[in-house]
């Protein structure tokens, strides 16, 4: 079980203290998930069909600049690489999808933790306040943020394992609850759909469902809207996209959810506390996402 | 002419019966008891006792100590127990208040707990049991912070074993005044219950609402969290996630006094591979003996007791073997077990309310079969037995203490039993699955 | 009037004050969305908490008067004995939960389950009550002067329910039932002591239709 927390500043004058704003905010969250956590940034990026993919190697002396010579070697252009703590982001002038399928074929032992044009995924086993430092998260800027602390259910307690999970282009899912049909839906997205899972995660299987619908040509909405009647279990969503994050609570809502809004800012959490410390909280509209309904905010 | 073919191991007569039975009635069998198949158990473990490579502790003067501290984790009031053998929940309204009292007699006595149910506490037992553990359960009957703060320790019910991911069931005709009183049920109704709790779901949620026990009861008492053996492993770790200070775990056989049968069999797995997917989640957290484990569901004899202990739990309870010692299933007023279409050793008519030993009853005619002095003594009795049975068997394997008692100290009879204990078949090296 | 700054002090400490105090009145500043606010309380103290409150707020209240100026989480009230306690602004799930009495009054909405398995006690809503409200009440009486969502009193026993706008859905076994003037009398007594504004015969009962208090073949759809 867990905490998930998002944060989408609608004023671009706060966007140089997103980090600051949001950090505190998945904090927090520290007692429903303190084994691991991770965070989706959307900053810097990329002009238009320009990649920017976040890999993850535990081994503190990996060579990230040879992986990022061979692609560039490979592909014929020229790819850096940023090293983060435990992760790396390489930005390259090719479609992400093409730098993706270069990485899984050509390094199949690199964990892809976000591929897109703006999305950064930073995510590691050990508390909160710990993750967030080591990949400087406080001193972050950029539009919006979505975040996840977690207490581990039924998967293992791994980097990997999680969340904010991405599976497609910008998308990143993160999951407060329990799914109840995940095995055979996992299944049957992996042989039907071409869909490929990194973990035994259901929330993954979450993701990996989104991904499909927004394949087939559905909007993030409608995505959000068919998985009410394909997911089985108890969930609140929080879905980042390049545009901004959607909110969505099975038909039950067991699992807690409030939102704040002002005019600066939109964000959601799972307890309250989370949102006390943003700016002008005591003015917001606080309220609660009713189940089985899909909230969406962020540019048009 | 005799028939030569046997009965079809599919449709026995027994299962004809069960399918006619609904046939009729258009609805499931509710009945008490715990899974009455037969499942790997303790049963298919032995020890090995002393020989050339371990000595054997005396049986007189050489101690073999059974105490056991519960709960030290975050309360300033742990459970101290002289015995690790605890009375199981069980509700008043499932049971009487004769039966109630005996139990909590006997427990005193012996210096261990009784536990309450659903339905909340009553000052019989309360007064009768020295150390009361207090059950904090989804349909919340009874539930007042005046009887939390009476309590030594709370437990807050995820499930049981007979039928975890299920609610309590009480019929009408248990359902006296006094019942429904302590319920807010009208009389002679039959109770439908809630199998979630009402203001919290999931581990995450459950950490909140420890800690709001704890502010409400001063951070004194214990919270134990009890969960019926599903998927155990992930269970006890979220419970020590959560916060709890003690993980009670009820196998499959675990009893209770009404449930669909088909519930009750086909659904939790036994306690013998249970045990050992508490105590591997709490090593692999490093919370063992740190974060206390109680097992129940079909703990039957002192071998049992240290069997348990010696794949490491830190104590056990029991429910039906306790309802025995005060003559569950006696051969007496035989005429009213066959009433109840029955006989003693095969009886399992709790929901009906009319046992007839007064024990699973709130007629008060029933009831006054069962004296609640002489009831003590025997449960007493049988507490005993239990506990020096076990200190015989830690002692032949050398023990001084009955917690010293290890996984080593066994082999398994069957390749099930081995694959589920992760103790290996007798006479080999071989764990099935592991080795 | 005791002043007790969470920006200063931990819940624990704020609980240990207000749960020994004989009498007197309190206020809670920056409770930041805190849980067990106010839990446990025994004596009629007054505690006002000025700001959002988290999960069980007033939990397991006897006696307490507490007031919210905002809003509440998960449970406010949960398994109240007596007392009263009003929330200014809008209450999550489960509000007042398996309460025994007392009152709980939440000015704003509240989310789904609203006086789930309530056992006595009241409550009144100001505005509208979410999905499952009174959800297996067995008494007491839940009173809502806005709307409520989906399946109302789903398996219902003895409490009452009153609803002043529309009802979504009924839930298992609950129906609407006669509103007598005796009812209206006992309803007006309470809108007054809830402080609330309202026409009591403007309001619709809806009671348990006890169908469902048999085990019975026939209900089998209804479980």
């Amino acid at each position: 079980m867990c905490g998930i927390v998002g944060l989408y500043l609608k004023n671009p004058d706060l966007r140089d203290r997103l980090g600051a704003f949001f950090s505190p905010m998945l904090e927090q969250m520290t007692d429903r998930g303190p084994d691991s956590a991770g965070v989706a940034i959307y900053r810097d990026q990329a002009s238009d069909d320009d990649a920017k993919v976040t890999l993850y190697d535990p081994d503190p002396d990996f060579d990230w600049d040879a992986v990022a010579g061979a692609a560039s070697s490979d592909l014929n252009i020229t790819i850096t690489a940023e090293r983060v703590s435990s992760h790396a982001i390489l930005r390259a002038p090719v479609d992400a999808g093409a730098l993706r399928r270069w990485i899984e074929t050509n390094r199949p032992g690199l964990r892809i933790m976000s591929s897109g044009n703006i999305l950064e995924i930073y995510k590691e086993v050990g508390l909160p306040a710990d993750v967030l430092a080591r990949f400087g998260v406080p001193q972050a800027t950029g539009s919006h943020a979505v975040g996840h602390t977690r207490m581990a259910t039924e998967s293992a307690v791994t980097t990997e394992g999680a969340h904010p999970f991405n599976t497609g282009d910008d998308l990143c899912l993160v999951h407060n609850g329990s799914l109840s049909n995940h095995h055979r839906l996992r299944d049957w997205l992996r042989d039907q759909a071409g869909i490929a899972f990194q973990t035994d995660n259901d929330s993954e299987v979450a993701a990996g469902y989104l991904t499909w619908r927004l394949g087939q040509g559905a909007t993030i909405a409608e995505a959000l809207e068919a998985a009410i009647a394909d997911l089985d279990g108890f969930y609140t969503f929080a879905v980042g996209t390049r545009d901004g994050f959607s909110v969505l609570r099975d038909p039950i809502a067991c699992k807690p959810a409030v939102m704040a809004e002002t005019d600066d800012w939109v964000a959601m959490a799972s307890e309250f506390r989370s949102l006390a410390q943003l700016p002008s909280v005591d003015d917001a509209t606080v309220w609660e996402p009713e189940p089985a309904t899909v909230y969406s905010w962020g540019r048009a | 002419m005799t028939d030569s073919k046997p009965d079809s191991a599919s449709f026995p007569p027994r299962v004809i019966s069960e399918i006619q039975r609904a046939a009729r009635e258009g609805i499931y069998d509710i009945r008490g008891a715990g899974a009455k198949r037969h499942v790997p158990s303790f049963d298919d473990l032995v020890f090995l006792g002393a020989s050339m490579s371990r000595y054997p502790l005396e049986g007189y003067r050489e101690r073999c100590d059974t105490n056991v501290v519960i709960g030290a984790r975050h309360a300033s009031k742990p459970i101290e127990l002289d015995i690790p053998i605890t009375i199981a929940g069980m509700s008043f309204g499932a049971i009487g208040a004769n039966a109630k009292q005996a139990l909590g007699l006997a427990a005193t006595a012996m210096g261990t707990s009784t536990t309450t149910g659903d339905g909340g506490m009553t000052p019989e037992e309360r007064e009768a049991s020295k150390t009361l553990i207090y059950q904090y359960l989804p349909s919340r009957y009874g539930m007042t912070p005046d009887q939390l703060r009476q309590a030594d320790a709370i437990e807050v019910v995820v499930g049981q074993g007979a039928k975890p991911g299920g609610g309590g069931m009480l019929l009408g005709q248990k359902i006296t005044d006094r019942v429904a009183e302590m319920r807010t049920l009208p009389a002679g109704i039959d109770q439908r219950s809630a199998c979630r709790h009402p203001d919290w779901t999931g581990p995450d949620d459950l950490e909140i609402k420890i800690r709001e026990l704890r502010e409400i009861t001063n951070w004194e008492k214990p919270i134990y969290v009890k969960v019926g053996a599903t998927r155990t492993r992930y269970d006890v770790m979220l419970a020590v996630k959560a916060g709890a200070d003690a993980v009670v775990v009820d196998g499959m056989q675990g009893g209770t006094a009404a449930t669909q049968h088909i519930f009750i069999e086909d659904v939790g797995i036994p306690t013998l591979p249970a045990v050992r997917l508490a105590v591997e989640a709490l090593k692999e957290l490093d919370m063992h003996r740190k974060v206390q484990l109680i097992v129940s569901g079909g703990i039957r004899t002192g071998g049992d007791v240290a069997k348990a202990l010696a794949l490491g739990a830190d104590a056990v309870s029991i429910g039906m073997a306790a309802l025995m010692a005060l003559n569950c299933n006696a051969p007496l007023y035989e005429e009213d077990y066959a009433a109840l279409g029955t006989h003693p050793g095969a009886c399992d008519r709790c929901h009906t309310g009319r046992c007839p030993v007064g024990i699973a009853t709130q007629d008060p005619e029933l009831e006054a079969r069962l004296d609640p002095e002489e009831g003590a003594r025997r449960v007493r009795n049988y507490l005993s037995t239990l506990t020096m049975e076990c200190q015989t068997l830690a002692r032949a394997c050398g023990k001084s203490h009955v917690h010293n008692l290890e996984p080593e100290d066994m082999v398994a009879l069957t390749v099930e039993a081995a694959a589920m204990a992760k103790v290996p078949l007798a006479g080999t090296d071989w764990i099935p699955g592991s080795s | 009037m005791t002043v007790i700054d969470l920006a200063q002090t931990d819940v624990r400490e704020l609980n240990r004050t207000l749960q020994m105090a004989e009498s007197g009145s309190f206020e809670v500043r920056h409770p930041g969305g805190a849980h067990a606010l106010a839990a446990g309380l025994t004596r009629p103290v007054d505690v006002t908490i000025d700001g959002h409150a988290g999960y069980y707020c007033a939990g397991m209240n006897q006696e307490g008067i507490v007031t919210v100026s905002g809003n509440v989480g998960t449970g406010v009230a949960e398994n109240m004995m007596s007392g009263t306690v009003r929330v200014r602004g809008d209450a999550s799930q489960s509000a007042g939960a398996t309460a025994h009495g007392g009152l709980l009054v939440i000015e704003g909405n509240t989310s789904a389950r609203c006086g789930i398995s309530l056992k006595g006690g009241d409550i009144v809503v100001g505005g509208s009550v979410g999905h499952m409200a009174a959800f297996m009440a067995q008494a007491g009486r839940l009173v809502v002067l806005g709307d409520a969502g989906a399946d109302l009193g789903d398996s219902l026993y003895e409490a009452q329910i009153y609803v002043r706008g529309t009802v979504a859905s009924l839930g298992a076994d609950c129906e609407e039932k006669e509103m007598t003037a005796s009812h209206q009398e006992e309803l007006a007594a309470l809108l007054e002591q809830a402080g609330a504004i309202a026409d009591a015969a403007a309001f619709r009962r809806y009671e348990s239709g006890r169908n469902l208090y048999h085990f019975n073949i026939d209900n089998a759809g209804s479980y």
